[in-house]
């Protein structure tokens, strides 16, 4: 419903009635209004706005992009680019027979590793559980990490995805997105890799524009100097 | 508070004030989302000759540990003045002054804040003074509440602020140095216009319960000239020039 949709920013009334309020937005009285800046989606029965910014909340089944900044003898500590450290536990990697004594966490993940894990569990009491014990999850070897806003990925992705599938088809480059906003792109062309970052910072750059799939499609298609 | 400066005059015949301004008129604002880029939100406010620039962080680490609450994240403002910020240098160690302002403008956002959705962590809110000129805390806290949104930290509503006070036995809008100084009575309000709560209200001087009433009204009005301009400048910044 394209005609529903409306620039907000907090404390603005997007509406009054009988709505349920779903992601960022409040039920003051009868007046349903938004608490971040965004775009605001009124849907059958329920309304919520997208934000337009702030930083990356972890949610369950989230697949994201971490970075190793410590270990215990029994798990890891991951940058999310969250508010939150993500929590690898030992287990997750070594399996069940992990014994704290006989196996060495450096041995499979450095600090400084990336890895691709998935959000396993997060409430508000506790740091956020992650797994990479699951398909294309784990370390990764090889590729470029480009670090872009949280609230963009979804234009990164594109409706079903078809934004990523047009730089992946243009360039030949794999790439995988994190829902916190960090991106590693592999690609066995440096022209590929160097195309492909650039049309996402540009995704980046640019989210807002209602044009943008065409404005990339040409940046692709541009085939002289970048 | 009586008059001080009995050679300045307040108020003219013509209802005109010391820097030309009518009674119900504030000084000229410029508000502007953003521009630091190392902060996760920030803000710039002209307002009058004050000049105020906002850095917000977070949610983030608390740091140290112990100030953390398990059940919301908190909120921590610094409100400081440069040195060159006033005629006669100022040391930049915090004041009793600049301590004060910092707990008001803090208690003042609070109500807008939802920081209970963030619990173990903190966002932090700097608030630099570059040029004062009367009526800091108010810009402060407007700009405040514009760098937090840049930041994108949920809030019930934006925290608009104007002072409105005394002077030459008249109520005045937006009260500058001149009439903070000399006139009898300021009173800085912050507000929340769409849930029309105040969140902030003091009083420096003696006021009649019907003069007080007529204050506490030019203030939120006074709120409301700011407001507008802060959703013009989260609109500049986000939306552009008006698309869609």
């Amino acid at each position: 419903m394209e005609s529903k949709r409306k620039y907000v920013i907090p404390g603005d009334v997007i509406t009054t009635g009988p709505y349920r309020p779903e992601q960022n937005v409040i039920l003051e009285g009868d007046k349903i209004i938004s608490t971040v800046i965004g775009i605001s989606e009124i849907f059958e029965d329920s309304i919520k706005v997208i934000p337009l910014t702030g930083k990356y909340i972890p949610k369950i089944d989230d697949l994201v992009i971490g970075k190793i900044i410590s270990h215990t003898s029994l798990s890891w500590e991951l940058d999310i680019n969250s508010c939150y450290v993500g929590f690898l536990p030992a287990q997750d990697v070594f399996g069940r027979d992990f014994s704290a004594h006989a196996d060495e966490l450096s041995s499979k993940l450095k600090t400084g590793d990336l890895v691709a894990a998935r959000i396993a569990n997060f409430d508000r009491t506790r740091d956020p559980l992650v797994t990479i014990s699951d398909r294309d999850l784990g370390k990764i070897d090889s590729g470029h990490l480009v670090k872009i806003s949280t609230s963009k990925v979804p234009r990164l992705i594109g409706k079903k995805g078809s934004m990523i599938q047009i730089i992946e088809m243009a360039t030949g480059a794999a790439i995988t997105i994190g829902q916190n906003g960090w991106v590693v792109v592999s690609c066995d062309t440096p022209e590929g890799l160097l195309k492909a970052k650039k049309a996402i910072q540009l995704v980046d750059e640019k989210a807002h524009v209602a044009n943008l799939t065409e404005q990339i499609k040409e940046m692709l298609e541009y085939k002289g100097e970048l | 508070m009586g008059g001080r400066d009995s050679t300045l005059v307040l108020l003219d015949e013509n209802g005109i004030r010391c820097d030309g301004r009518k009674v119900d008129e504030p000084r000229r604002i410029m508000i502007k989302a953003g521009g630091l880029k190392n902060a996760d939100g920030s803000a710039y406010i002209e307002f009058g000759d004050n000049k105020i620039l906002v850095g917000v962080f977070g949610p983030r680490d608390v740091h140290p540990k112990h100030m953390s609450n398990t059940d919301t994240g908190i909120l921590r403002v610094r409100y400081h003045m440069e040195p060159f910020s006033v005629t006669e240098r100022k040391n930049p160690a915090p004041s009793r002054r600049e301590i004060e302002i910092s707990k008001v403008i803090k208690e003042a956002l609070e109500p807008a804040v939802m920081l209970e959705k963030f619990p173990r962590t903190a966002v932090d809110v700097f608030i630099e003074v570059l040029q004062a000129d009367g009526g800091t805390r108010c810009a402060a806290l407007s700009a405040a509440s514009v760098a937090l949104a840049d930041a994108g930290i949920p809030m019930r509503d934006m925290v608009a602020s104007c002072a409105a006070g005394k002077a030459a036995d008249t109520i005045i809008l937006d009260v500058n140095n001149e009439e903070d100084q000399a006139g009898q009575a300021d009173m800085p309000i912050g507000y929340m216009p769409s849930l029309e709560k105040i969140t902030l209200l003091q009083l420096d001087g003696v006021l009649t319960p019907a003069e007080y009433k007529k204050c506490v009204e030019t203030g939120i009005h006074g709120c409301k000239i700011v407001y507008e301009l802060q959703k013009k400048a989260l609109n500049d910044k986000y939306f552009g020039n008006g698309e869609k």
